[in-house]
């Protein structure tokens, strides 16, 4: 009798814990922890040095006071000429990267051959991969001569060279985001214009740029936020003396020439001089991440009108 | 066949004018990237010469070089390759392979990366300065420098590594588990090897961003005087310091130096790019 | 597919009379379309009678929506797309060298296979067309009168600034009906219009197409032969050539009136796709 009568149980556990697969899956939610960590670090480094500040210094004082003077005697803390600093060189960047980033991203999606944007694509991505430390060697060097020489009486260091150039680096980031967007919209809507009798201009402006109006304007709010936290054009063009103006022809400082000028001064750590940092690193941060919260949740939105 | 209709009609002027700023604007950013090239190059070319890659700086325009600076961002870019890459497509890996979306703590992640993509450099400089250098007592050091980089250029590792590893079609992954291979096997046998050119790609042009920064380096303090050779736990400087150095003093040759060391740095960048485009290219696969 | 095998029944549940003939709207002559190259459309000749419903039935890559296109010059928009021959619209060449296509399309009107209303309101929907042509008057009327030729009003008018995306599949079609007469063409070319709706949706679609040959001369794209049996007065039958390199191209096989092709077709190749031996 040699058939079996029964079959053999069939085992379909394991029998044993895949320590090597958990092991792998810790390790990499651990990379994961690296940004974790990186956010809990830049917030701890921002705010408890400037919490501290603010226990010497009173945060009203901080925020209306007019002169800022953090190495004189006496001291005077009002943030209001870097702020106004930065968003006097944010103006007239923005003023260069949002009209003429949508305008190129208009004519890339809609005008452009694909020969023609096989070539212009790439140049505007070289255009965002230059240095921003070239840039403010650019603005110094080449266009505030440039601007003496066609009549505007600039200083040495000024709010208008740093701005526009600023808008130039700028623009390739509203470009490409706006550009995104509208290659999204659905070419059946782009058709149903165009077989009413609309001319491409129409098509663009009234069908295509609102219907991707989302994504358009988080590309917008992206390039402020980047014109808030840029460093080095401003550093090296906009100079370092912290009038409270919005003459563009005047030299500013903004927050961040003022961190990284400060930063890389000697100043004793635990200083309340030493703290301006962070103070004035925390409000800009505030400044950039409400931008930046903003931005992403235009995309988010975008991307779920079309995808 | 009655109705005579006319078709013509007359010129368009709106709309010529339209296209004429939409070409406007391309203009404004080709003709700046032009005239900058074409500026630096002209002020600069003079200087480039064997003097500017093996001789420190130097008070004396005619002897000064920027060999330190060069060698510095040469080593960084090589530690931020080295951390970046482990780690970003580790977290990459991560959130694509085996994170859960619908968890909200993954959800935060996400979103928490997208936005550490936004901050500005300037702020990581701060978390530098006050962790790095002070906090954990490194110093202001190369490794220091290299250590605030690669948190930099992080989450622009991840987002590229995750578009990587989403572009490798399901039927990959699928043929794998189907054949009774683990979660890390399918990952690492599969779907590794095919998002690698993507990966690759995606490495070099984050490190091509992070050498060209500034601010950061400032915050750890790269020191804008440096004559000897950059040692990893030694002070350092780099080209992008270096630039910034020549740029703020006043006498012609300095800033002609600047062009200089400008055009050495654009040189890396390019060359950079260029491998990373060709690898692009080469290794691209249409699924 | 055909479900039956017997010859196509025109009873008098369908066509109720043939609508005699009118003048000639469209006169093809030789038309061909080839895209890169390759030749899609082949010489095709025929006429489109005003206030009439014409058919274009064929199986698929036969290049019927490609030959819609010719007549609203919406292949212009494709590159490397080449049009051969000759349209004539009431006798002035559709293809002339100072025609300006925008103006076509303002006279030519275009429904296509999946509805695409604009994310705006119903009624920016409706207007867009008048507005792009500048009659900036009397808005309301027109927009009104194009809903209720499109058999729409009643079931939008108390919600004219809604998102016209929130209407269902059939109402979003007729919706691009009624912004397709706001501009008030003399013809409407409709691509497969009611492929994408369910068959509810279907019956009004073909029910308004009657209504509206009383004004407009329709020239419609199906692939369901009975559809065209139901709205149509002429029908055209196109068949796909396959060429030794399998280069499809697509050729007119019969024009005729839409009873005629149905019971006594000339071409072999018409009773062979109107019975569905093939198709």
């Amino acid at each position: 009798m040699t058939g079996r009568a029964e079959a053999a149980p069939v085992r379909l556990q394991s029998g044993r814990v895949r320590y090597g697969e958990l092991l792998i899956k810790g390790l990499l939610g651990f990379c994961a922890l690296v940004s974790v960590a990186t956010t809990v670090g830049i917030i701890a480094a921002l705010f408890i040095p400037a919490f501290e500040f603010f226990q010497e210094v009173s945060i009203v004082e901080f925020l209306t006071g007019r002169e800022w003077a953090p190495l004189f005697e006496p001291a005077l803390f009002g943030v209001v000429p870097l702020i106004v600093g930065t968003l006097s060189v944010t103006f007239w960047a923005v003023l260069i990267a949002i009209p003429f980033g949508l305008g190129s991203a208009i004519y890339l999606s809609e005008y452009a051959s694909a020969r023609t944007r096989s070539f212009l694509k790439p140049m505007l991505e070289v255009l965002a991969g230059i240095p921003t430390i070239v840039y403010g060697y650019f603005a110094l060097t080449f266009f505030t001569p440039l601007l003496r020489d066609v009549g505007i009486s600039v200083d040495i260091f000024n709010v208008l060279s740093a701005g526009l150039v600023m808008g130039v680096m700028i623009l390739p980031t509203v470009a490409s985001l706006s550009e995104d967007a509208m290659a999204a919209v659905p070419r059946d809507l782009r058709d149903g214009a165009f077989a009413l009798g609309a001319t491409r201009r129409e098509v663009a402006t009234r069908i295509v740029v609102p219907a991707a109006i989302s994504g358009v304007t988080a590309s917008f709010v992206l390039g402020i936020s980047r014109a808030v936290g840029e460093t080095m054009i401003v550093l090296v063009a906009a100079g370092q003396q912290p009038n409270l103006t919005f003459d563009p022809r005047a030299a500013v400082e903004t927050m961040s020439a003022f961190i990284a000028a400060t930063g890389a001064g000697d100043v004793p750590t635990g200083s309340v001089e030493y703290k301006t940092i962070f103070a004035v690193g925390a409000t800009l941060f505030v400044m950039t991440l409400i931008l930046n919260v903003i931005s992403i949740r235009l995309v988010e939105r975008f991307r779920e009108e079309y995808e | 066949m009655t109705t005579v209709n006319l078709k013509r009609r007359g010129r368009d002027v709106k709309g010529a004018a339209f296209k004429g700023v939409l070409l406007l604007s391309l203009i404004v950013g080709f003709a700046t990237l032009v005239t900058l090239l074409v500026d630096v190059f002209r002020k600069g070319w003079q200087y480039v010469d064997e003097t500017l890659f093996t001789n420190p700086p130097s008070i004396d325009p005619a002897i000064a070089g920027a060999r330190p600076a060069i060698l510095a961002t040469i080593y960084l870019g090589l530690m931020v390759i080295l951390f970046t890459v482990p780690i970003g497509v580790g977290t990459a890996i991560y959130l694509e392979e085996y994170a859960d979306r619908r968890r909200w703590y993954n959800r935060l992640l996400e979103l928490n990366i997208q936005n550490l993509a936004a901050v500005p450099s300037i702020v990581y400089g701060i978390l530098g300065l006050a962790f790095i250098v002070r906090g954990l007592g490194l110093g202001q050091v190369l490794l220091a420098g290299a250590l605030i980089l690669t948190l930099l250029v992080l989450p622009n590792m991840i987002i590229a590594s995750r578009e990587a590893l989403r572009a490798v079609p399901d039927t990959i992954r699928q043929g794998g588990y189907a054949l009774g291979a683990t979660q890390w096997q399918v990952t690492a046998r599969q779907v590794l090897p095919a998002a690698l050119p993507g990966i690759a790609t995606g490495s070099i042009l984050s490190v091509s961003r992070g050498i060209g920064e500034t601010a950061p380096l400032i915050m750890v303090g790269a020191v804008t005087y440096v004559a000897f050779d950059p040692t990893i736990l030694g002070p350092f400087t780099a080209l992008p310091i270096q630039i910034y150095q020549w740029v703020r003093l006043p006498q012609e040759e300095f800033r002609a130096l600047a062009a200089a060391a400008i055009i050495v740095l654009l040189g890396i960048l390019l060359s950079l790019n260029a491998v990373a485009i060709w690898l692009r290219n080469r290794y691209q696969r249409r699924w | 597919m055909s479900v039956t095998d017997a010859p196509v029944k025109i009873a008098g549940d369908l066509q109720r009379e043939s609508t005699p003939r009118g003048a000639a709207v469209f006169d093809v002559q030789n038309v061909g379309v080839s895209y890169d190259g390759n030749l899609a459309v082949h010489e095709v000749t025929l006429p489109i009678y005003e206030k009439q419903v014409t058919a274009i039935i064929g199986p698929s890559g036969c290049g019927k929506s490609t030959f819609i296109r010719v007549f609203n010059r919406m292949n212009d928009l494709i590159p490397n797309a080449k049009v051969h021959g000759k349209v004539l619209y009431h006798g002035a060449d559709l293809y002339g060298k100072d025609v300006d296509p925008v103006e076509v399309r303002k006279q030519i009107g275009m429904v296509f296979q999946k509805p695409n209303p604009f994310p705006k309101s119903i009624y920016d929907n409706v207007a867009f067309g008048p507005r792009v042509l500048g009659w900036r008057k009397e808005l309301d009327e027109r927009v009104e009168r194009a809903l209720r030729r499109a058999a729409l009003w009643d079931e939008v008018k108390d919600r004219l600034k809604k998102n016209a995306l929130g209407l269902s599949g059939g109402q979003q079609q007729r919706l691009c009906i009624a912004r397709a007469l706001a501009t008030e063409p003399d013809v409407i070319l409709m691509d497969e219009p009611a492929s994408a709706l369910d068959p509810i949706a279907t019956t009004r679609i073909e029910d308004l197409m009657h209504e509206l040959k009383r004004d407009y001369t329709i020239l419609i794209v199906t692939h369901n032969m009975q559809q065209a049996a139901r709205v149509a007065d002429m029908t055209a039958f196109f068949s796909v050539d396959i060429a030794p390199e399998g280069d499809r191209t697509g050729i007119l096989v019969e024009y005729d009136e839409t009873s005629k092709i149905f019971t006594q077709p000339s071409d072999q190749r018409t009773e062979d796709y109107v019975t569905g031996r093939f198709g």
